[in-house]
């Protein structure tokens, strides 16, 4: 694999830029792997990216029923934070953040990666004190959180609408300087290139139909493109996992919706940082191309459609408005929607499961993109080990059953 | 938008009911003899399929009367509707 750099960039642009390398391959499956990753978007591709550079374990096929990062890893608004109120998540999350500050290095490929802070607004007494609570707790993990009064919070962010006669009045706000947005797209690309280098198979337009499961052992699965065996598979799939879970024979608690986000025409830099609100539930960052990115909440209904209610489009407008008066006449370019895998406790699953060698990796609901390297770190190991991670051993699937849960409703909320 | 048909009101918008997830699991006969793994299941597990889905609503804006319906979770099409202590109506899976 050619290393991107400056003088690669010179050459070929010498060469009019005809003579770059493919990113990846796209080969035939071969008829058995070490490990078998279901779904091509940023987790299974991070997951076989750690699999071969943390793990050795080179003989990996990734299985996309689509194309690589086509489903949630590109309808996301990439919020990237970990200011989570619990010790397990607040673990799990900083180590996501922290590998997202190395990855351009890492995987030789420019995220984009933008540490512009991330603004979490309050409205109520109630949530000011969860919002404190939540960021003292933050600073004994060691995660950089402040609790921000409306001066301050006005220097960061000067076209945010303090109006103590609003519907809804911003009292506050939490603030993390480290947390930012990335490119999604290069995310998914980089780790894809990075993989492949390292032998990893990725192979597209390949659904899994079902597993072969012999004495509660996993030996392989059935795909559109023929049987392939392994005696390891690891599931990311996101909003489909409860139709994967099927498959293998056991349940899950998990329910998916549709969440909507969407984009306006471009402008010029007008917000400089992530602004979310869970109690109006809108969040706002502006991208590199000037387009407002304007996240959305989740339908209250179950849902495999890729595509929302319209009303929530309106609520999540209103509320936009609302805060950044400014914004009132600017024109919405597109909407979309995702299938997030909300858990009970909104707090993913990463864990063994009833079937031998069997791995489901889930439960991400509205904000998977943030945890995307951390994610694929911690599932890498429990795939290689057959064990989890220090840091993921308590998000376990047997969590429901010993009553162990990790509620994140207050730090996950809309907030992504 | 759902348009869903209330079996009170007739057809409303969605934006006047609230959604009650899946319909038809059944509370414990006798809940001090189950097991962890049990309460598990009937508390937190779901069938959350991709087809078919029987799901319970209510129409809170409305008559505030709660009701099954059966709509298909990939296309939206709502199948059909009905009372609390029915059971669903035959149907094909409408996908």
């Amino acid at each position: 694999m050619k290393r991107y750099s400056v003088f690669s960039l010179l050459r070929n642009a010498l060469g009019y830029h005809r003579d770059w390398q493919q990113a990846w391959r796209s080969p035939d499956p071969k008829p058995e792997y070490d490990v078998i990753i279901v779904g091509g978007g940023g987790h299974g591709l991070a997951t076989a990216h750690y699999l071969a550079k943390e793990h050795g374990i080179t003989n990996v096929a990734v299985l996309e029923k689509g194309w690589l990062g086509g489903g949630n890893t590109g309808r996301n608004t990439t919020i990237i934070r970990s200011n989570y109120l619990w010790d397990q998540s607040a673990g799990l999350y900083e180590k996501s953040l922290q590998l997202f500050e190395g990855l351009t290095q890492d995987i030789n490929y420019n995220i984009m990666f933008s540490q512009r802070g991330v603004l979490n607004l309050v409205h109520t007494i109630g949530e000011v004190r969860d919002a404190k609570r939540r960021v003292y707790a933050n600073k004994l993990n060691g995660i950089d959180s402040e609790y921000v009064g409306p001066e301050e919070l006005l220097k960061i962010c000067p076209i945010l609408n303090l109006d103590p006669n609003n519907r809804y009045p911003v009292l506050g706000s939490t603030w993390q300087p480290r947390g930012g947005s990335a490119r999604h797209d290069a995310v998914a690309w980089g780790l894809a290139r990075s993989a492949d280098s390292r032998g990893v198979d990725i192979i597209q337009n390949c659904e899994v139909t079902g597993f072969d499961i012999e004495n509660g052992h996993i030996t392989g699965v059935q795909t559109t493109r023929g049987a392939i065996k392994s005696k390891k598979v690891g599931v990311v799939v996101a909003g489909h996992c409860t139709v994967m879970s099927d498959m293998a024979g056991f349940r899950m608690p998990i329910e998916s919706h549709p969440l909507q986000a969407m984009v306006s025409e471009p402008v010029k830099p007008i917000i400089d940082t992530v602004v979310m609100s869970g109690h109006v539930h809108v969040y706002v960052s502006q991208s590199d191309k000037g387009g407002l990115v304007i996240g959305a909440g989740i339908d209250a209904h179950n849902g495999y459609s890729q595509r929302g209610s319209l009303p929530i489009v309106e609520e999540q407008l209103a509320a936009a408005v609302e805060l950044f008066p400014i914004f009132s006449r600017m024109r919405i370019l597109r909407t979309w929607a995702g299938i997030v895998d909300t858990a009970p406790d909104a707090s993913p699953i990463i864990s063994k499961t009833p079937v031998n060698g069997l791995y489901f990796n889930c439960g991400w609901g509205t904000g998977g993109f943030k945890a995307t390297p951390g994610s694929g770190w911690v599932f890498a190991h429990t795939i290689a080990r057959d064990e989890p991670h220090a840091l993921n051993a308590a998000f376990s699937l047997d969590r429901f059953s010993t009553g162990d849960l990790i509620d994140e409703h207050g730090a996950a909320g809309v907030a992504h | 938008m759902l348009l869903i048909e209330c079996p009170w009101c007739g057809k409303r918008d969605e934006t006047e009911f609230s959604y009650g997830h899946e319909a038809h699991i059944a509370r414990p006969e006798d809940p001090a003899k189950l097991s962890d793994d049990e309460w598990a299941d009937y508390l937190f597990m779901r069938k959350n399929p991709k087809g078919l889905h029987l799901e319970r609503w209510a129409h809170s804006a409305g008559c505030r009367r709660w009701f099954n319906m059966a709509r298909n979770t990939h296309t939206n099409q709502v199948m059909g509707v009905y009372k609390m202590g029915e059971l669903p109506p035959k149907m094909d899976s409408g996908s």
